[in-house]
């Protein structure tokens, strides 16, 4: 057993945080890669977009405080943020969807708690939710996945007339479509799924597509849990309880419900998973904690995509959690050696008598 | 399905609003946090209970419905009597935590607010204690939870602007967006 938890490194040596940041960053790689050849340059642009974002709003809020930039811009934190950010967004969002996302991430959901280490719920989500709540269509638009090299794809120019709004145009709809969640999400009620999959009703490729990069992201996340920049815990949890509860709806009701595989590689799980709910920050810290709280965030997937009204609901279950990281770090402290159970429940407030005194 | 749509969907503080002065006022503790939870859960299934039946074997055949607001507010003020002489004998440890602001449930507006609503609802009896149920269930946990996450905060080096209500409201704020993830979970 190692003395130090990776996890807590962020806290205790506010100097490691920006190594141990910069291999999340890496570790986004294999990810990004595989989005960018399915999906086309607009992944790229994204993201570098949303770097510049966060690194400029991340400047602004130090010189406001009065705090010294460099080092804080050094911790990569909101490096990593801008790349969990773009790479979930849709390929190619207009600028302004990207700084709102940047603006509620940076400054809102980390800053205003106190920066790097105060922050209780994550930022990238916070980021995320927000524009999936105000600005449902463009949040939802998919670009088909046509591949990086074929002749149909979107040039660099037209995304960057696409990015900045100067075409006045939007994208043909032979680019966007719905994403594979999306779109088993609102099939009607009467038709079976293996109806729905006979009559193909994505984009050629969709389904390739979002599983590779699913798959690449399980590559990133091993690289992470290898190099011990995440435990284990909260991806298996999660894992573990969508793979169940997935596994028994599709046992009860095949017709209606998606496959284990499918919700497994199907959406932004193995993303999410790896990712975005082993934030070192806003997770729970204790290791039964930890826990409790990806099997949570496996849960909560499974309740909103089967009968809630999102289709991929990574953003809120992780925000949801985010919710009771307190409280469940607050019944989990793993306790000292030689001492008994901490005491909870009631206490009396400090009695008049004393107070007089 | 009440259940859930009350306490989750349409969550009385984070989603419907009310009830935000004691989600303010008593989230400073988590002790203090429980207990007010638990004192209001007994209070609104309580009244609403109580409310169901005074408007529709006492006031309706009298055809007063349009007293029901001065109805409901009298017949919350006599629960709230009735719960803080219980808890005073019961447990008078948790009676002096909970201090001020256990008369101040009277006053919360999530009560009267169920009441009102359950009433144009159209519901039956057993719904409306469902209501009522769900109600603080909901109230109970989001005011758990929000108190453990104010002991957080209390350590966190939030900047001088935002220090004290103004985080609280933001993180209140955030968490309601985090709720918006259970709409549409329950159609009612």
């Amino acid at each position: 057993m190692s003395l130090m938890h990776a996890e807590q490194t962020a806290i205790r040596h506010p100097g490691d945080s920006g190594r141990l940041m910069a291999w999340v960053a890496i570790a986004t790689l294999p990810g990004i890669i595989t989005l960018t050849w399915h999906f086309g340059w607009g992944v790229i642009t994204n993201i570098l977009l949303a770097i510049l974002m966060g690194w400029s709003l991340e400047a602004t809020v130090m010189r406001l405080r009065r705090r010294p930039i460099v080092a804080t811009l050094r911790d990569n934190s909101a490096l990593v943020t801008a790349i969990l950010l773009g790479a979930s967004l849709p390929p190619a969002s207009p600028w302004w969807l990207l700084l709102v996302g940047m603006i509620a991430a940076i400054i809102v959901a980390k800053h205003l708690f106190g920066g790097l280490g105060h922050n209780p719920f994550n930022p990238a989500m916070v980021g995320y939710a927000l524009l999936l709540i105000s600005f449902p269509v463009p949040m939802t638009q998919w670009t088909a996945p046509l591949g990086l090299l074929s002749s149909q794809a979107p040039s660099l120019s037209d995304i960057v007339f696409h990015i900045t709004g100067l075409s006045g145009t939007t994208l043909p709809d032979t680019w966007t479509g719905a994403t594979a969640l999306d779109a088993f999400k609102n099939k009607p009620e009467t038709v079976m799924a293996s109806e729905f999959w006979a009559t193909s009703p994505l984009p050629e490729g969709a389904r390739t597509a979002w599983y590779s990069v699913s798959l690449a992201w399980l590559a990133g996340g091993m690289l992470l849990l290898y190099q011990r920049i995440i435990g284990w815990q909260i991806p298996a949890a999660m894992l573990g309880s969508v793979l169940l509860a997935a596994t028994v709806l599709y046992a009860v009701d095949p017709s209606h419900h998606g496959s284990p595989l499918f919700h497994l590689l199907g959406g932004a799980t193995l993303f999410g998973a790896f990712f975005i709910a082993t934030d070192p920050v806003s997770a729970a810290t204790s290791r039964r904690g930890k826990l409790f709280y990806g099997a949570g965030i496996g849960l909560l997937i499974m309740l909103i995509r089967t009968s809630g009204g999102y289709p991929d609901a990574v953003a809120f279950a992780v925000l949801l959690m985010n919710f009771t990281v307190p409280f469940i770090d607050y019944y989990t402290q793993p306790r000292a050696q030689g001492h008994s159970r901490p005491n909870h429940g009631i206490k009396p407030p400090p009695s008049s008598n004393e107070d007089r005194r | 399905m009440i259940l859930i749509s009350t306490a989750l969907v349409n969550n009385f503080v984070l989603v419907q609003f009310l009830g935000l002065c004691p989600f303010m006022g008593v989230s400073n503790k988590l002790e203090s946090a429980m207990g007010m939870a638990l004192a209001t859960t007994f209070v609104l299934t309580l009244s609403s209970v109580a409310s169901y039946l005074t408007f529709h074997y006492l006031l309706e055949p009298l055809g007063l419905e349009y007293l029901r607001t001065i109805a409901f507010i009298m017949v919350i003020a006599v629960v709230v009597q009735f719960t803080e002489m219980m808890v005073k004998k019961t447990s008078p440890l948790l009676y002096q935590v909970l201090g001020i602001f256990l008369p101040l449930i009277t006053t919360n507006c999530a009560v009267l607010g169920v009441a009102l609503l359950s009433l144009n609802r159209q519901s039956s009896f057993m719904e409306a204690t469902l209501y009522g149920l769900g109600a603080a269930i909901g109230f109970s946990l989001v005011l758990v939870l929000f108190a453990a996450m104010r002991e957080r905060l209390s350590a966190a080096d939030v900047p001088r602007p935002f220090q004290g209500a103004a985080i609280a409201m933001i993180t209140a704020s955030l968490m309601s967006l985090a709720f918006m993830g259970f709409s549409g979970l329950v159609q009612v």
